[in-house]
């Protein structure tokens, strides 16, 4: 009973929480990949990109429910996503067409474009800002949770609950969803296709006569998409505020990089191990050692490895462990 | 316009805009901004020879930043005493012990060969050690953390002046290049694991560090308080108040027709851009010097073709190394300066957009590779950060003014124009890589 119990309280608070944090650095990783390998530079607007995308769904919710539409039990920034992600799809067109399109016809280094998408990140951040302040906003709603742990514990009879919130459920299916949609359209469809090849070699892509400008416009998009969905289910599950976003960049690039960067099975793969390190290290496990242990061992202090405040410090160091010991990540990335 | 007449010429307008602001918003402001923009010259300084010369990518800045700061405290500060009894050795001999274990780990992985053997081992090593450091270490903390913890709870400084240690200003300008001191250190660790890597990498390593090292100075209470702050620092120029009891001030102050407290708050103000004057035309000096040497010329070299002057026979690596360390010591040392001045250090200050990204756009905006231009960035770019918030609250004044009073849309846009600064920081930025990509005063 005691090792059950243990586990429940591992899955409550270190499992289900990993996962769904995992998912949502998953989906972010994958845009900064898809960037990476198509237009080929590290976008450090990215966590910005998703704070937008994430206040055009908040404002749509808003509206929505001005209106009386309601999703029943379910958010309803899940019904304003799609029009979140058309948003902010046009807006990233937008500064594909006023920012970076020139510098890709000059062809200019890599590190200009990164420079070049700090003064958009300054721009994004900026017009959040703006239009939706610093505060943060909680805009979930439906039901809070699919399974409560006081109903865990009388349906188990366990003395831990479990408890299961109904944002980490969607969030967990939504990211299925999107990254078998992506794969899908990777691997079957002749735009997916041709998007790989480019990515894998561009001269070659533009030989056999693939348009470039239709297959950066098709990323951007989504890119959009993988963002703004990454953001709202971020959002949903916490809640949103204008610069936490700006610091999900740090371990959304980490997932991207330990996983090897270009490669979207590897941003998926680092989002889940970036994850897990950080909720786990962070996790004071006295209460999970209290059952496993016999009583006379007991830890008598938290057994918190580091404080949650060092949460940056553990991605950095997945992130410098992989860099030293396997250039090219978990799963082989490109390296321009 | 020649390229000789455009920097003397930009440097005229900064004078021009400085005049201005001192006509139309008094002295103290005009003063005030001086003071921060030579501080943020002085940041653009060390980006500019990391960026400028070598071609290295920092987004840390604002952890070097953040390392001067920590010095000025561990400098200015008193130490307290009971505190250092509680637990002042064994803190350090915690740190000792971390630190042995990382040797440790790297020792077997350099030392031994390849297998399962050593991963075992550098991974037995690095648990056990990391029991071990806690063990020591968070006793130490507690201990300390429970002296007096709503004044101090921590180790202080090495200020010995006792009762009245306000009095040793002085410890300031020691502390200065101490920050220095600091970020050079923490630049050699980041430069010893990224640099041989990618430039992106190098990148986003210097954003992680730059977050390590504001979590650690938010968390550590026993190192500066961490989020209680620390105020009061001392500081090398004298006080406003005791300059308004001081008589021979007063009838200095009287003889030009002010009264004391205004004249006390110019004075103090000018003291302090005369000091941080002298630091940064000591620095742009030497960035000059450094420029116009041999040493700057393989620089460049490098940076233009890394291929080439390798096959030259220059160690790359290293010499990245040696000017990401300078690079990187400048700006803990404008850190420092920055953490005196407000004689507060408040690590919840420490905001990306403003320590680090803001110190590129004056970098990029001023010119890459040209000192005169990052240093005329600097102050350009810290005036229209100052400016832009009451600009764009007129601006929207303007706008609004046909509006209802009290409409939901004028009182969010009112309450919005604080957020102008970020929105034009980023247009500026991009106007200028756009069209003018060698900032305003491009390099020779």
């Amino acid at each position: 009973m005691d090792i059950l119990n243990a586990l429940v309280v591992l899955a409550n608070f270190v499992l289900v929480p990993g996962l769904a944090y995992g998912a949502q650095l998953a989906i972010g990783a994958l845009g900064v990949t898809l960037i990476y390998g198509i237009l080929r530079f590290s976008n450090f607007a990215h966590g910005d990109t998703m704070a937008f995308g994430t206040m055009s769904v908040i404002l749509f919710t808003w509206a929505f429910q001005a209106i009386g539409i309601s999703f029943g039990p379910l958010p309803t920034a899940l019904l304003a996503l799609p029009f979140g992600i058309a948003v902010t799809g046009l807006f990233l067109l937008g500064t594909d067409r006023t920012v970076y399109r020139f510098y890709r016809a000059q062809k200019a280094k890599p590190v200009i474009l990164v420079i070049v998408s700090m003064g958009v990140m300054f721009i994004m951040n900026g017009l959040v800002r703006f239009i939706i302040g610093v505060r943060d906003i909680s805009f979930a709603d439906g039901e809070r949770f699919i399974v409560t742990a006081r109903g865990f514990k009388e349906m188990t009879g366990l003395e831990e609950g479990l408890a299961l919130k109904t944002t980490q459920a969607i969030t967990l299916v939504t990211a299925f969803v999107v990254m078998a949609a992506l794969f899908w359209f990777l691997n079957r469809t002749r735009t997916g296709k041709s998007m790989r090849a480019f990515s894998d070699n561009e001269d070659l892509a533009l030989l056999s006569g693939i348009n470039p400008e239709r297959v950066v416009m098709v990323t951007w998009l989504i890119v959009a998409a993988l963002a703004t969905t990454a953001g709202t289910l971020y959002g949903l599950d916490k809640s949103f505020k204008a610069f936490t976003y700006f610091q999900l960049l740090l371990p959304i690039f980490a997932a991207a990089i330990v996983g090897g960067i270009g490669n979207p099975i590897g941003a998926i793969a680092g989002g889940f191990v970036i994850a897990f390190a950080e909720v786990t290290i962070t996790y004071p496990l006295k209460k999970v050692l209290g059952y496993l242990l016999p009583e006379s061992l007991e830890p008598a202090s938290l057994v918190q490895l580091l404080s949650t405040d060092y949460k940056f410090a553990v991605s950095f160091v997945i992130l410098l462990i992989v860099l030293l010991f396997k250039p090219t990540g978990l799963f082989k990335g490109q390296s321009i | 316009m020649t390229q000789s007449m455009r920097a003397p010429l930009l440097f005229g307008l900064i004078c021009i805009l400085m005049i201005g602001t001192g006509v139309v918003q008094g002295p103290t402001a005009m003063l005030t901004i001086l003071s921060y923009g030579l501080i943020s010259a002085i940041m653009a300084l060390g980006v500019n020879l990391q960026w400028g010369f070598a071609g290295l990518f920092n987004v840390g800045v604002m952890g070097f930043v953040a390392l001067g700061g920590l010095a000025s405290v561990l400098i200015t500060m008193p130490p307290v005493g009971e505190a250092w009894a509680a637990g002042g050795l064994r803190v350090f001999a915690g740190l000792a012990l971390g630190a042995a274990t990382i040797v440790a780990a790297v020792l077997v992985q350099t030392r031994m060969a390849k297998g399962t053997v050593r991963n075992l081992l550098t991974i037995a090593v690095l648990v056990v050690g990391f029991f071990l450091f806690r063990g020591v270490y968070d006793g130490a903390v507690d201990a300390i953390e429970a002296v007096n913890p709503a004044g101090t709870g921590y180790l202080g400084g090495l200020n010995f002046g006792g009762e009245n240690y306000q009095d040793w200003g002085f410890m300031a300008l020691i502390a200065w290049p101490v920050g220095g001191l600091f970020a050079a250190a923490a630049a050699w660790v980041v430069g010893k694991t990224a640099l041989g890597l990618r430039s992106d990498y190098l990148a986003i390593a210097t954003l992680g560090i730059a977050e390590i090292i504001i979590a650690v100075m938010k968390n550590e209470d026993w190192l500066s308080r961490g989020v209680k702050n620390v105020n009061g620092l001392p500081r090398p120029v004298p006080y406003e108040t005791d300059l308004q009891n001081d008589p021979s001030f007063i009838e200095r102050a009287a003889s030009f027709g002010m009264d004391p407290v205004t004249a006390s708050t110019i004075w103090t103000k000018v003291l302090y851009c005369g000091l941080f004057a002298i630091f940064l035309v000591a620095l742009l000096w030497m960035a000059q010097k450094a420029l116009n040497s041999p040493w700057g010329r393989m620089m460049r070299a490098i940076r233009d073709n890394e291929v080439a002057a390798e096959a030259m026979g220059k160690d790359v690596t290293a010499r990245h190394l040696q000017i990401f360390i300078l690079g990187s010591a400048i700006c803990g040392i404008a850190g420092a300066m920055l953490t005196t001045l407000d004689g507060l250090l408040a690590p919840t200050s420490y905001q990306p957009l403003r320590f680090t990204f803001l110190i590129w756009v004056m970098v990029i905006v001023g010119g890459s590779g040209n000192n005169f231009g990052s240093v005329l960035g600097g102050f350009l770019i810290w005036w229209l950060w100052v400016q832009v918030e009451p600009m764009g609250l007129a601006l929207m004044d303007l706008i609004t003014a046909g509006m209802a009073d009290g409409s939901a849309l004028k009182v969010h846009l009112t309450d919005a124009a604080a957020h102008m600064r970020l929105l034009t920081m980023g247009i500026i930025l991009l106007l200028v890589l756009r069209f003018s990509p060698r900032g305003l005063v491009p390099e020779r």
